[in-house]
């Protein structure tokens, strides 16, 4: 057996014991991510088609959610979401490693006069509040998917950069860093070779848990109207349009898009920190308690 | 013998001045490269939102030609004479007479709204300040009230049900999209009981009482997913503490559990916590948008959206200029207390 699967195989054994209601949340995304694939299949009903007979139907054998305000199959509908939502999320994210480690990574690995430089401006960044400037930029570029997650993916990294550069300076305190260092070894070969490595476990831990705040954001700005466009069924948008407008007389419609999007998010941070704390040995096990400090 | 508390020495007081004017001395950067990316956020629009503009311009009965609109939005100069008229460096020439005024920021003007008159934008926003404000602040307490006693607890019995349920609540609260939450305020109530949360805005001095109760909701939504991020950065500060050689020592030494967690763990976990308020800013910032566009509040959230809709980038930078300074400030504040409640900042 190769080596890689079976130090995979212990990590999720050591998952599956430890961390039990992380490793559920896991398998929830799993089924998500499979229901997001074959939404085509899964779907009972064309997501676009409007039976114009059963407008805003009630849940009924027919139509397990009911059905929006030009008689679109509502279950359809919020399949079709889980899969635009977890494109969103994947691609965006993917973007904030890209960006943060590009950022962070070299801000932290050369110090000096770049790093002062570099983070005046994601002090500037920061100070912006993400919402505003989400609603700004979407504003100006328009709607739509590619849009929503450049702009996702290139905000967020700026953000993730601080957490990259605080484990890349940590990371230049230790002895095998000097050591490297000390034998003459490339700058660049330090960097991929002793840095990357040990960041690694903090991006996938940012990373995991960014998902979640990467579809939230993306709801919060279809729910304004600055996300995807009108015709997407995005779980956020539903629930501004479709949920708000019709709400007193078909409340279910502004219900499971926003369960939906709880239950993806919960399940995306708990097995996100159910990795963290399996990464990071400073916060496993213990009550703090004379001993634990020492185990 | 218990040592006292080290004395404030004047070499601290020389740190601790350096570290404040070394501290002010990084904001002046940031400031600069803020404005500087609130100016061009929306100064590279694209070229057929001009042109939306200018037809649109004709249907509220003032036509006027490409060239004149950007006159008059001061967009045929360079870009960085642009900053600089905005900034209020350089002069800028009134689009009709052509009469020069130095009309920026330094001069606390914020440039002119696009529609509705061409108010001065600083006008158009004032009134609405005091609402942004109560909502934040009101969602702040609520979220520390909440977060701080569940977070230390959590972190004590660490691993217990306890501790479970409080990251639940504060996973569950950081999963649920406030926008929902607030949906599902709006509706229910309405389906099950008739009743619905209060929605038509009232000035504090007018009614106290029925001004709390507008706002109550919205903050206690806001509040709720603030608390979820404070909670967890308590836990996770309390459990760094508690992992400290001197928490061993003040268990060594037989203390009680609530003589080692209140007067050794919590002090020094909360330190960080003040940051965290700084950090949120942003935050608050956001779900106060989101509230008051659902709650009706007459606020600057509302006023933002509003003019994103219409395409008023005077309005829509300085907002984002106002919320952003306002963010900067905070976080100045909080950093310059910082080593006066933290002694290791200090005697650095």
């Amino acid at each position: 057996m190769p080596r890689g699967s079976n130090a995979s195989a212990v990590f999720f054994t050591r998952l599956w014991r430890e961390k039990p209601l992380g490793s559920a949340c896991g398998i929830i995304i799993l089924i998500l991510i499979l229901v997001g694939i074959f939404a085509d299949v899964l779907a009972p009903y064309d997501h676009m088609e409007p039976h114009t007979a059963d407008i805003l139907q009630a849940p009924s054998a027919k139509y397990p959610l009911g059905t929006d305000y030009v008689g679109r199959d509502f279950l359809s509908r919020l399949i079709h979401g889980a899969r635009l939502s977890l494109i969103v999320g994947l691609a965006a994210t993917t973007l904030n490693v890209v960006v943060a480690v590009l950022i962070g990574g070299s801000s932290g690995f050369f110090g000096g006069k770049l790093d002062l430089a570099v983070q005046r401006f994601v002090d500037a960044w920061m100070a912006f509040p993400g919402l505003l400037l989400l609603l700004t930029v979407m504003s100006i570029v328009g709607r739509g998917m590619l849009q929503i997650i450049v702009v996702l993916g290139i905000t967020g990294g700026i953000v993730g950069s601080r957490t990259v550069r605080a484990a890349v300076i940590d990371i230049k305190e230790n002895t095998y860093f000097h050591a490297a260092q000390s034998i003459g070894s490339a700058r660049w070969k330090t960097f991929f070779r002793h840095v990357l490595p040990n960041i690694a476990p903090v991006v996938i831990v940012v990373f995991t848990i960014n998902i979640g705040g990467v579809i939230i954001s993306e709801a919060s700005l279809s729910f304004l109207g600055f996300g995807l466009p009108p015709s997407v069924p995005s779980w956020g948008a539903m629930l501004s349009r479709e949920g708000r407008q019709f709400m007193e007389i078909a409340p279910w419609l502004a219900f499971w898009p926003g369960l939906a999007l709880t239950v993806t998010v919960y399940c995306l941070n708990m097995f996100g920190d159910a990795l963290r704390d399996l990464l990071d040995p400073r916060l496993r096990g213990g009550g703090g308690r004379i001993g634990a400090a020492g185990a | 013998m218990r040592p006292g508390p080290r004395k404030w020495t004047s070499n601290d007081e020389w740190h601790v001045r350096a570290y404040i004017i070394r501290r002010l001395l990084l904001t002046i950067p940031t400031l600069f490269i803020l404005t500087v990316l609130v100016f061009l956020s929306v100064r590279f629009l694209p070229g057929d939102i001009i042109d939306t503009m200018v037809s649109e311009s004709s249907v509220y009965g003032d036509a006027m030609d490409r060239a004149a609109f950007e006159r008059m939005l001061g967009l045929d100069v360079p870009v960085y004479v642009q900053y600089g008229r905005w900034i209020g460096v350089l002069p800028t020439p009134d689009w009709r007479t052509g009469e020069s005024r130095f009309r920026g920021l330094l001069q606390g003007s914020l440039g002119r709204s696009l529609v509705g008159g061409r108010l001065p934008v600083e006008r158009k926003l004032v009134g609405r300040l005091p609402v942004t404000i109560e909502l934040g602040v009101m969602a702040i307490i609520i979220g520390l009230v909440i977060a701080l006693p569940v977070g230390i607890y959590a972190a004590i019995r660490q691993d217990t049900a306890a501790d479970y349920a409080g990251r639940s609540f504060a996973i569950i609260g950081l999963a649920t999209p406030n926008f929902w939450l607030a949906t599902m305020v709006m509706i229910y109530p309405v389906v099950w009981w008739g009743w619905s949360p209060p929605m038509q805005w009232i000035r504090f001095t007018e009614d106290p009482l029925e001004n709390l109760a507008v706002f109550i909701i919205p903050s206690l939504i806001l509040g709720t997913g603030m608390a979820a991020a404070t909670m967890r950065m308590t836990r996770t500060m309390m459990l760094e503490v508690l992992r400290q050689d001197y928490i061993r020592t003040a268990w060594s030494k037989g203390l009680k559990e609530r003589a080692v967690v209140m007067r050794h763990a919590v002090k020094n976990s909360l330190i960080p916590v003040v940051t965290l308020i700084g950090l949120q800013m942003p935050i608050v910032v956001g779900g106060a948008v989101i509230m008051e566009n659902i709650f009706n509040l007459p606020g600057l959230g509302r006023v933002m959206v509003l003019a994103l809709s219409e395409r008023d980038y005077p309005v829509v930078s300085g907002i984002n200029l106002l919320f952003a300074t306002a963010v900067v400030a905070i976080n100045l504040l909080i950093d310059l207390v910082y080593p006066y409640l933290d002694p290791r900042v200090r005697y650095a």
